[in-house]
């Protein structure tokens, strides 16, 4: 276990360090210079040189990846060039908001999908069944800005039920997750019915049935246990995707979270910004997907015993 | 050199502007806080380095400048001198500090702090975008190359008393002493601030910053011992980040809102604009603002100006506007309406594709030619530039259309050889100040048709440059008559024999306000400002 555990922090670090190696050399090779952005348009072309100097743009693109991993050892990562200011205390500031989203959407849409899935397993074919799969169908294909306003006109505007914008109470975190959790709840209904069913044709269901348990325990107790991996890993998955930022959800309902950041450091070629949100993106993923390998085990012991 | 001829204060000079001063029709009432929204974040309060729309108001209403504009117009007004002389030549101005002025630390400002200051907006070490607008003070060249840390040609003689020495004489520097990046700061607060001045400013200005809560929100309040009396008249303003503009709407409608900062979406546009509930809530402006094809004379066929002419007179202008649902007004020429030396003689290139078909032929291209069209990839552009694609084809030119991200269009245009034709919209050119020299030196002059320029079209005609050398060098205001018309002249002779660009539309501003606020439009859309946070008012 802890040879297993030490394998995957060494993985782990590198690929964190070849995913800013590949952000790096993508970003130097665009076709817009920073340092004219910066300059401004009164600009003289020197005034553009003594800035890509100020910057470190006239170094080898070897010294300029070094430099920026050095710093990063120190747990630097650099300066944005739009707001001239640390990036790491810009990124740390929006992160509980985005922490909190992402736990609020993946409750939604695991007790969701969860619920929904196991009644349409037990219900299959029959009418249950197929309206579920109609709606998750609906949910997985519908666009995200779509369902994020219509939530915000129907509860929020007219029904007064939410505040339209913004972040705070638990109030405000409602409509964003529940944006997030109704879409994403499609794929886990969709997930948790297949592996039930797989489970359900087992023959230690059958015994359980024939021992005279009741319905209920025979599928909570025995079967959805035996179905949960899959939704581990997928839970996995998703912690690292919202972790790096739902651009559209924050952008309607104002939310402070990561993927505003990203999105208007793109906009700007702001590079250390677009390089900082990558990283703590890449990390989160990489932390995401460990967190599924440790908790497996736990749920399932045949894991444990390899 | 030294001596001075004319003695006036600042009050007393004209504008160099057409506009017609505001007349105020109410009296403003003080008290009230009032809350502001914005979809993007504001990037920086550093006066030497904020750039944008957004944190241009506000930059301004934290910082004081040697002289500023009167609210709602683009007449000169005294700010923290409250007195200047120029000598004969043009080439020496004198301030007097207003006393007893202090930074919101507590210390008095001086003709120290203002050298200081403006020689920080210029050192490349800021990084900061107005570093150009200083040039013609004796030392800025030292300054950008990086050779020098001061400038000989600003002196403090003494706590009150600042001096500059233009290299020439230059008829806008008193609009430049005017421009954000000239704000006087006080070093031992930018100094402490480690670099993060932008996040923790201090300056002299009508308000302070109370609080910055990254991505959500920002709060001013007002500044008990601002030197101009009986100003501001709100007691805060809070911004409101991250709001999309549709939401903001919605919560103006609410009452939640005072001033929805991005507008009106452009498809929301007419809708609003019918609405009896929205009346009175709907500020609609002229800016001091041209969009533009720039067609590159370095690159075939667009090097003959016969070409240019004639994709000129190919662009049905009034189509175009109809897409943006009427926000704008077609242009004929380079200068915007509202700009000193705008010729409203001058009709420009008239739609007429027949002529423009015969021109080509002349030109040798009867059976037209191929080329490419940049744009930027943000709704309306990308519609715009197929306007322009389909009035180009039917004069036999196939334009691809190259839309990408704003950098990248910024990119390409300042890569000699790249790009063929531009669409400005988006990036349009909206004057720094009220000057027509604005629109000549940074976009049309020799010296920015460089690398990372913004002349995209990479004219450079030396006559024509001779001739702006001469207008800025006419003393204002003694020749701001004959210096307009040298300048109205300048841009319409470009036009007729040159047509580097077509000029296409003046696109307006626009601002969504609450009813409960008070004073004219021209303080919410102001020429120089944007939103006047010094003026606006609530209605009592």
């Amino acid at each position: 276990m802890a040879f297993f555990l030490a394998r995957r922090l060494v993985q782990a670090v590198l690929i964190l360090l070849g995913v800013a190696a590949i952000t790096f050399l993508l970003l130097y090779f665009l076709p817009a210079d920073p340092a004219v952005l910066i300059a401004g348009r009164s600009a003289t072309p020197q005034m553009v040189a003594a800035i890509r100097h100020e910057l470190g743009f006239d170094q080898p693109l070897g010294m300029q990846f070094l430099h920026y991993v050095g710093n990063l050892l120190h747990g630097d990562l650099g300066r944005s060039y739009t707001q001239k200011t640390e990036v790491l205390p810009l990124i740390l500031a929006r992160l509980p908001a985005t922490l909190i989203l992402m736990a609020a959407g993946i409750v939604v849409e695991v007790a969701l999908g969860l619920t929904f899935g196991i009644i349409a397993a037990v219900r299959r074919g029959g009418f249950v069944d197929r309206s579920v799969m109609m709606l998750s169908f609906v949910g997985v294909s519908s666009p995200q800005f779509v369902v994020a306003l219509l939530l915000l006109y129907v509860f929020a505007a007219t029904l007064g039920w939410f505040p339209m914008s913004g972040f705070g109470t638990a109030r405000h975190v409602v409509l964003p997750a529940l944006t997030l959790g109704v879409l994403g709840a499609g794929w886990y209904a969709r997930m948790v019915r297949s592996a039930m069913i797989e489970v359900l044709r087992h023959d230690y269901v059958r015994t359980a049935h024939a021992k005279g348990l009741s319905g209920r325990r025979v599928v909570l107790g025995h079967a959805l246990p035996n179905a949960l991996l899959p939704i581990i890993a997928m839970v996995g998955i998703d912690i690292g995707q919202f972790m790096s930022g739902v651009v559209v959800v924050e952008a309607v309902y104002g939310w402070p979270g990561i993927g505003q950041l990203a999105w208007q450091a793109i906009q700007q070629v702001d590079v250390p910004i677009i390089m900082g949100v990558t990283l703590v993106s890449a990390l989160a993923i990489v932390l995401g997907n460990l967190l599924a390998d440790f908790v497996a085990p736990f749920v399932d012991p045949r894991i444990r015993s390899q | 050199m030294n001596k001075f001829v004319r003695k006036m204060g600042l009050a007393a000079l004209l504008a160099t502007s057409a506009l017609v001063p505001v007349a105020f029709a109410d009296t403003p009432t003080n008290g009230g806080d009032i809350i502001v929204t914005y979809k993007d974040d504001i990037a920086t309060l550093d006066p030497a380095i904020g750039y944008d729309w957004q944190n241009w108001s506000m930059i301004n209403a934290l910082f004081s400048r040697l002289v500023d504009y009167k609210p709602g117009t683009t007449e000169l007004a005294p700010s923290l001198a409250d007195s200047y002389d120029v000598s004969d030549d043009g080439k020496v101005y004198t301030f007097k500090l207003h006393p007893g002025v202090k930074f919101t630390n507590g210390r008095a400002v001086t003709a120290a702090d203002v050298k200081w200051s403006i020689e920080r907006a210029v050192n490349p070490k800021t990084q900061g975008p107005g570093a150009g607008f200083f040039h013609s003070i004796v030392g800025a060249d030292k300054m950008t190359a990086g050779t020098a840390e001061t400038m000989e040609g600003i002196t403090a003689i003494d706590d009150h008393t600042v001096k500059f020495t233009l290299s020439q004489p230059d008829a806008t520097f008193l609009n430049v002493l005017a421009l954000n990046f000239a704000s006087v700061v006080p070093k031992e607060a930018v100094e402490a601030a480690g670099g993060d001045f932008g996040k923790h400013p201090v300056g002299s200005g009508a308000f302070t910053l109370k609080e910055w809560t990254i991505g959500q929100r920002l709060v001013f309040q007002k500044n008990p011992d601002y030197f101009i009396k009986d100003r501001p008249h709100v007691d805060s303003f809070t911004i409101e980040i991250g709001q999309e503009p549709l939401v903001a709407l919605l919560r103006l409608q609410k009452g939640e809102v005072d001033i929805a900062g991005d507008g009106i979406p452009p498809a929301k546009y007419l809708e609003m604009k019918k609405s009896p509930e929205f009346e009175g809530m709907i500020v609609d402006r002229q800016q001091l603002e041209t969009s533009y094809v720039t067609l590159n004379t370095q690159v075939k066929p667009f090097d003959n100006a016969k070409v240019r002419q004639a994709v000129n007179m190919a662009i049905n202008k009034d189509r175009i506007v109809r897409i943006i649902n009427g926000r704008a007004t077609p242009a004929s020429q380079v200068l915007p309406p509202l700009m000193p030396g705008y010729d409203q003689n001058y009709k420009g290139y008239a739609y007429d594709p027949e002529k423009a078909k015969a021109l080509l032929a002349e030109a040798g291209l009867k059976d037209g030619f191929s080329t490419q069209i940049y744009t930027s990839n943000t709704d309306p552009q990308p519609r715009i530039t197929q306007a322009i694609q389909q009035d180009l084809a039917a004069i036999g030119v196939k334009a691809e259309i190259k839309a990408v991200a704003n950098p990248n269009v910024i990119a390409a245009g300042g890569t000699q050889g790249q790009a063929p034709m531009v669409w400005s919209g988006g990036l349009g050119w909206i004057a720094d100040f009220p000057d027509p020299s604005d629109f000549y030196g940074p976009i049309l002059g020799c010296g920015s048709a460089v690398a990372g320029g913004w002349n995209w079209s990479w004219y450079c005609n030396k006559d024509i440059d001779a001739r702006a050398q001469a207008a800025d060098a006419m003393p204002v205001p003694a020749k701001a008559e004959e210096r307009n018309k040298a300048w109205a002249q300048i841009f319409t002779d470009i036009q007729t024999n040159d047509a580097p660009w077509i000029p296409v539309f003046n696109e307006r501003r626009v601002v969504a306000k609450a009813k409960r606020m008070g004073g004219p439009d021209e303080i919410y859309i102001d020429p120089t400002r944007v939103i006047n946070y010094e003026a606006i008012y609530v209605n009592k």
